[in-house]
């Protein structure tokens, strides 16, 4: 492999630099680097991030191969500036025997787009009620570590508790989709003044906040670790900022849409504003940019959730919950967080690369942008400004929320480990 | 709808062609050939189409009960929903029909209305009456005919036959409705939206 | 110009009045011989009901009858809906025919807004309730009945509601009468109070334009209209009030609450009622009671929709909320 020197980015924002790759790894950073025997790719003042880390993507296969494939999602992926994207186990069959985890981590691997780390099941079947074999899913090639039946709350204490107790043995993490059952059944949207209205199911913030406000007791007091995914309300985020006082080895995410998205969109009954957890209010919005920019929240992560047309052209009942994200996650994060002042592109790298590899233990990860590093690494022209436009999308489903919506910044390249996946806004 | 300007500019270029004391006189006339028609005018009901052919009924009802020394059954009869141009404008609002308590079965219908011009308002009261009962005989009276027609309809009483050219516009004032009785011979004029 | 009827918070107040003083001369039709008008002869309707509602579709189905629309049923049960044929693809199968307007009852709230939103087709469409967000003819007949009642019919016409105070009474949480009574009473400039168990009232309900209160005793006395909804028997089962004697203890309308009424005051229920749980037999069969005129009324309302959006080349009825983009 050849030699790439990315001439004047911005690293991590900062004043412009050279950046050379050898092989798969960065063997300089400075000014005036020759570029002698290199290929040069002139970033004219755009800023160079470490490849992001999605710890939430769904990328469908096996199963619904209509909606995503591990191909197509980590293409998407790589247009988005991401290396590396945990997968969830919410497949058909469900990823929770060691054999569908090292299908999905051999299918990543071949292709070459991205990182694909598994994430197992908690429970057989996502069903809650038998652990998975977890031990093995970690033992086996695809070392997996984070176990989630998102899409479905392990709701029941015992079972949460004794997960959380389990993986302690090899430094796993369980990643809780904290949605109360009962209290959610028949759900269709944020429980408030628009539900109200309009005379769709409540889906109260409650529902969210008494599971983690368990799980995070629970993980205190068999001293393990919990990783509460798409956090959504303000009153989630006083419980982790709690929790985190009290020296609670918890960790948090959010999406880029719960960022930017409130419920009055629902008003339209666009179903492909419908997800789960739902789109809550402004003030939720307020406080959850807040907490990403305090480390309240440690991460942002996709959720990516791609669905076939028909599943969101229908009446907003009958339409799959769910939004693509891999490739609008870093325009959406500019606009919430960089253009507010609330991170700064340090910050972004922290929220998108590093800490997500942290938590994931994603080796060659999130590391920082100097020599020795493996060569994971993405460039960002941030004063583009362009209307999103899902035609364009290299993943295979459509379902963005931002369609005609002007969102500021682009990912202009993706390098994984020294090899360009993503050139000129062209897929490698 | 006119706006105030375009309505004082219609009636400066306009020509009245009947005053109050010629409206009334007519009607006076009307009502006399109806009691000679209709042989003393026992079985006559007056049906007004809205909007001034029901004052009008009124009038010549008042009139009638003048000479006959009888109260004549009068009423209202709306055609909009029988209107065959429903197509070619947004819906109207309707108007009331008000059919005399004893109704009109076996009765003389005579229907009033303020301009006979096209005939098609008046086909559309023979299908609307068709609905509501069925009469011994119905005949019409208008104020004005201005000629024009499009349908085989004439009418039975007429206060004044008034040949006009198709550029030229008929209007029909009543006290009752604006504040003065006159009928007004004016010009069309098409603005630079359209026909009026 | 909007062609649909979706929701009531979409007319104004002088939609509404049109609405109301059209139904009054539709209601004249009904007293002929002949229940019968031309207007909307070589117009096809197409009644496209996804939930059973027989007293809904009867009610339509007359009003196009006596309209002379061309009248099309099309029922959920037992069609290609029933094998997982999607909304839209039956929406579009009916258009493919030639229909001028769709009646549509939905069980999924939203569904006549995406029906007449999300270019499926071309037609007009009107709402005859979906899931428990709105049924505006049903607000519309109320409000008809409540007019004519308290105003009177001839003293009512071009006039509204007026500093008339309604009260909503039973599950306010899953009721589309009780969403689109209080957005259509409020237009209308009547005072609406909601009484029920605070289980059924909504999360949110603080921005309606309506009082709330659990004590329906204290509402009673200051009450020229008194509304009850259907509770359904099975909400006991997912513990929105312990016991259906509990109920109609504390909120349902018998003979002595009745009696606490203002001598004017009318008790009105959208039916279908169920007897002995928000209203005693008693009540029911009084001359206060107006439920079947409500139905007699529904025929006349459903007329003046129909015809003031399909009587002529374009809608009389304007909309604010549910514009085309």
């Amino acid at each position: 492999m050849s030699k790439i020197l990315i001439r004047g980015a911005k690293v991590l924002g900062g004043e412009p630099q050279d950046v050379l790759i050898d092989g798969e790894t960065i063997a300089e950073v400075g000014t005036g680097l020759s570029a002698e025997g290199a290929e040069v790719v002139e970033a004219d003042g755009r800023v160079l991030l470490p490849g992001l880390v999605d710890l939430h993507t769904h990328l469908r296969e096996p199963g619904r191969e209509d909606s995503e494939t591990v191909l197509t999602g980590t293409r998407a992926a790589a247009s988005g500036g991401y290396t590396a994207v945990f997968a969830m186990a919410n497949t058909f069959p469900v990823a929770d025997t060691a054999g569908v985890v090292e299908q999905v981590y051999r299918l990543g691997r071949e292709h070459g787009y991205c990182d694909v780390q598994p994430i197992g099941a908690v429970t057989v079947g996502l069903e809650g009620r038998k652990l998975a074999e977890l031990g093995a899913m970690h033992e086996s090639a695809a070392g997996v570590t984070v176990f989630s039946d998102d899409g479905k709350c392990v709701d029941d204490a015992v079972i949460m508790r004794r997960a959380l107790e389990y993986v302690k043995a090899f430094g796993g993490v369980v990643a809780q989709h904290a949605q109360e059952p009962r209290l959610t059944e028949g759900a269709q949207m944020n429980e408030g003044v628009v539900s109200a209205e309009l005379g769709l199911g409540g889906w109260p913030a409650v529902a969210e906040e008494s599971i983690i406000a368990r799980d995070v007791l629970l993980a205190e007091h068999v001293g393990s670790r919990v990783h509460i995914c798409h956090l959504s309300t303000a009153g989630s985020v006083e419980i982790v900022r709690w929790a985190k006082s009290r020296g609670i080895d918890v960790t948090a995410e959010v999406t880029p849409h719960h960022l930017l998205l409130t419920d009055e969109l629902v008003r339209s009954y666009n179903p492909v504003y419908k997800v789960n957890p739902p789109l809550r209010t402004e003030r939720d919005v307020r406080a959850l940019r807040e907490a990403l920019a305090d480390g309240t929240i440690d991460i942002v992560a996709t959720d990516h959730a791609p669905h076939p047309h028909e599943d969101k052209d229908c009446e907003w009942a009958a339409a799959a919950m769910g939004m693509v994200g891999l490739e609008t996650a870093l325009s959406v994060v500019q606009q919430t967080m960089v253009e507010t002042g609330l991170l700064d592109w340090a910050g972004v790298a922290d929220r998108m690369s590093r800490k997500p590899a942290e938590i994931g233990r994603a080796l060659g990860h999130g590391r920082p942008v100097s020599a020795g590093e493996p060569a994971n690494l993405t460039l960002v022209d941030t004063a583009y400004r362009g209307e999103v436009d899902p035609a364009g999308f290299a993943s295979r489903s459509r379902n963005t929320p931002y369609e005609g919506r002007e969102l500021p910044g682009r990912v202009t390249h993706t390098w994984l480990r020294g090899r360009a996946t993503l050139v000129d806004g062209k897929l490698a | 709808m006119d706006t105030e300007q375009q309505k004082q500019q219609y009636e400066s270029d306009a020509r009245p062609v009947l005053e109050a004391p010629d409206i009334a006189r007519v009607l006076t006339r009307i009502a006399h050939e109806i009691v000679e028609r209709a042989k003393g005018a026992d079985d006559v009901v007056l049906l007004g189409i809205p909007t001034r052919g029901v004052y009008l009924a009124q009038r010549l009802a008042a009139k009638l009960q003048e000479i006959t020394g009888r109260a004549i059954p009068v009423g209202s009869l709306d055609i909009t929903m029988y209107r065959d141009d429903l197509r070619m404008h947004p819906p109207r609002a309707l108007a009331r029909t008000d059919i005399p308590g004893d109704g009109i079965d076996g009765r003389l219908v005579v229907l009033v209305d303020d301009v006979l011009f096209s005939g098609r308002t008046i086909r559309a009261a023979l299908d609307a009456l068709n609905d509501i009962g069925r009469p011994r005989a119905v005949q019409l009276a208008v104020l004005v005919d201005r000629g024009h027609r499009e349908l085989p309809i004439r009418a039975d009483y007429v206060g004044k036959n008034l040949p006009t050219s198709l550029r030229e516009t008929v209007k029909v004032q009543l006290a009752e409705e604006d504040g003065r009785d006159t009928v007004l011979l004016g010009v069309k004029r098409t603005s630079p939206d359209g026909p009026q | 110009m909007q062609r649909h009827l979706i929701s009531a918070a979409d007319l104004t107040r002088d939609d509404a009045v049109l609405i109301l003083d059209t139904a009054e001369e539709m209601a004249r039709v009904a007293d002929r011989p002949i229940k019968k008008l031309p207007t909307l002869r070589g117009r096809t309707v197409v009644n496209l009901f996804f939930e059973d509602s027989t007293r809904t579709r009867i009610s339509f189905e007359a009003a196009e009858k006596r309209l002379s629309a061309d009248v099309i049923n099309f029922t959920a049960k037992g069609s290609s809906v029933s094998k997982g044929e999607s909304l839209k693809d039956t929406a579009q199968t009916l258009e493919a025919m030639g229909v001028d307007a769709v009646v549509i009852r939905h069980g999924a709230s939203g569904a006549p807004y995406r029906l007449a939103t999300s270019g499926w087709i071309d037609a007009a469409v009107i709402n005859a309730g979906d899931g428990t967000h709105q049924h505006p003819t049903q607000a519309l007949l109320d409000a008809f009945t409540m007019r004519r009642r308290l105003v009177g019919r001839d003293a009512g016409l071009g006039r509204d509601l007026s500093g008339k105070r309604i009260t909503l009474v039973g599950d306010i949480l899953h009721s589309r009468v009780a969403r689109s009574n209080v957005d259509l009473l409020h237009t209308l400039g009547a005072e609406v109070t909601l009484v029920a168990p605070p289980t059924l009232v909504p999360v949110g309900v603080e921005t309606w334009p309506c009082e709330v209160s659990y004590d329906l005793d204290s509402t009673l006395a200051k009450t020229d209209a008194v509304m009850l909804l259907r509770v359904q028997r099975e909400r006991m089962n997912a513990a929105f009030f312990p016991t259906e004697r509990e109920y109609s203890r504390r909120y349902g309308l018998d003979g002595d609450r009745m009696a606490k009424m203002p001598g004017h005051a009318i008790v009105m229920h959208p039916g279908p009622m169920v007897r002995g749980m928000e209203i005693t037999a008693e009540v029911a069969d009084s001359d206060r009671c107006t439920v079947l005129e409500q139905v007699t009324n529904g025929v006349s309302i459903r007329m003046a929709v129909l015809y003031l959006l399909l009587g002529g080349n374009e809608p009389a009825v304007t909309h604010t909320r549910t514009e085309e983009k």
